[in-house]
């Protein structure tokens, strides 16, 4: 009973807070409302025994997708206090009238609807679990002990090797369309010396999340999320540097978990196994293997698309380069 | 059929309306984006009060993975759309 | 005995996020409702993480939560100083 409490005001708190994120007007605080509502989901998760993907949420869904947000508000002038004025908002598309905001929201509804009645129609048919059980029964098979991470990395490993590359078709997207994102002036001695401690911790968090994730709930997503907050958390300090490797070993490591993964595949299918299937006394060292790459990927990508581009380089070349094209603007 | 998963799934279907009426009518590029992360929310409410199956037995671990890379595309997605979202002023001013 | 104890105090520390919260609402100004939420948001945490200690079973739990009590107050702190400093700024530079 005191459970069903609890749901209710969960609940409650993330359709209002959902509620809050769209229907406010000022771009800012939609984002930080929307950063909030991550963090409430972080707590559903793991009323609903999803500790895996509370991890997930907390670390990528409110924290680096609110840091990615609130980058792109960057700019756009709002005073922290109350009284001051600031300069009006561009209006988008104009003349959304009455009536197409009630043929949307009947729409809304009626997906809603539909969805519900679906659910409610396969809650109330006979539960089969033929696939959770084919799971537990292959576990010991599968070279670890924490499900999520047999099902991600073993036998579903297709599909996790797919999600890396849309990762790495994402980042390659955004080196095509722009260069970084200028960077922040250098930090006072409270945060630096914040950031002296923390991204350290954060570097063995990772490592920590990145080991544990064979028996635990971790796993490489989460251990990349941590490494990739690390860097956030440089930039914002301002440091020029923010952990990522230069040139070609930026590319190696940017391509590191689509290419082991499809490494380990393809030397299994020559020794005669299907693609990816690992034999079970190889399993766990293999899939630690692949984690690792693919933790530094996934790290490099996400720290990289926060950056928005490719980070500027420091070097001599680049400053020339920069000088010439200068000149050539006047 | 438990109430704990009818009530999360349904809450689910809530936001994904939710998010889809704020993705249609925002006239900001950047709210539509953030309305569209909602909606993934909404899906993966659903998804995981799918896979709930009570206070004693494991949750089923399927659902949690497709989440979980649900999560992480969300993301990149994301971060697309915002690069895509930064370039378009610069592209419309030139004509 | 021991349920009775980890109850009084996250209850306590419930409190204080209470208090915090209605400070964030009703205080007048930035600067005292940022202290207001700091300062009652960081001891509600000790005190919920003191109740929650008392439920570990092992050391290494009793541990990682300290860390984390830890690592929230230092990030709280900082992000309270540059929030402060920010507005400081914005006030005298406009």
């Amino acid at each position: 009973m005191s459970l069903l409490v609890f749901d209710g005001l969960l609940l409650f708190s993330i359709v209002s807070l959902a509620w809050a994120t769209l229907t406010s007007s000022d771009e800012r605080l939609s984002v930080i409302l929307f950063m909030a509502f991550g963090l409430v989901l972080a707590v559903a998760w793991g009323r609903l025994l999803a500790p895996d993907v509370a991890l997930a949420e907390a670390a990528i869904g409110a924290g680096l997708t609110g840091a990615l947000l609130l980058a792109a508000v960057r700019g756009q002038p709002r005073p922290l206090l109350p009284g001051a004025t600031h300069a009006p908002r561009k209006q988008g598309a104009a003349g959304v009238t009455v009536v197409l905001r009630l043929a949307v929201t009947l729409l809304s509804a009626a997906l809603a609807g539909t969805l519900a009645w679906a659910l409610l129609h396969a809650f109330s048919s006979t539960p089969h679990d033929l696939l959770p059980r084919a799971i537990s029964e292959n576990l010991e098979a599968s070279g670890v002990s924490n499900p999520v991470t047999a099902v991600l990395l073993n036998f579903r490993a297709y599909d996790t090797l797919l999600e890396l590359a849309v990762l790495l078709t994402a980042v390659l997207g955004i080196f095509a369309l722009d260069q970084a994102t200028p960077g922040y002036q250098p930090a006072g001695p409270v945060f630096d010396g914040l950031v002296r401690w923390l991204v350290p911790v954060l570097i063995l968090m990772a490592g920590y999340l990145l080991w544990v994730g064979a028996h635990a709930p971790g796993g490489a997503f989460q251990a990349g999320a941590t490494l990739a907050a690390a860097g956030v958390v440089l930039r914002l300090a301002g440091r020029s540097r923010t952990g990522l490797p230069d040139g070609y070993m930026l590319r190696i490591v940017m391509a590191a978990g689509v290419g082991v993964f499809l490494l380990v595949g393809l030397t299994l299918l020559l020794l005669g196994r299907p693609f990816l299937g690992y034999p079970p006394a190889w399993a766990g060292s293999l899939i630690l293997l692949i984690e690792t790459a693919a933790m530094l990927s996934i790290a490099a990508t996400l720290l990289l698309a926060f950056l928005g581009g490719q980070p500027e380089s420091t070097g001599v070349k680049a400053a020339a380069n920069r000088q010439r094209e200068e000149i050539s603007r006047c | 059929m438990l109430t704990t998963q009818i009530l999360y799934a349904l809450a689910g279907c809530v936001v994904v309306a939710l998010g889809l009426r704020g993705a249609l009518l925002h006239a900001s590029l950047l709210q539509r984006i953030v309305a569209i992360n909602v909606m993934g929310a909404g899906v993966f409410l659903l998804l995981i009060a799918v896979a709930y199956r009570g206070p004693g037995l494991p949750p089923d671990p399927l659902p949690h993975a497709l989440v979980l890379t649900g999560i992480v595309v969300a993301v990149s997605a994301t971060a697309l759309a915002l690069a895509l979202a930064r370039r378009l002023p610069a592209e419309q001013d030139d004509d | 005995m021991i349920d009775i104890l980890s109850s009084i105090l996250i209850l306590a520390g419930v409190f204080f996020y209470l208090a915090g919260s209605i400070g964030l609402l009703r205080l007048p100004d930035l600067y005292s409702r940022l202290h207001a939420l700091t300062k009652a948001d960081n001891l509600g945490l000790g005190l919920l993480i003191a109740g929650l200690t008392l439920h570990s079973p092992e050391l290494l739990t009793i541990l990682k939560l300290l860390l984390i009590w830890l690592a929230v107050l230092a990030a709280s702190a900082t992000s309270a100083h540059l929030i402060a400093r920010q507005a400081r700024r914005q006030e005298t530079g406009a």
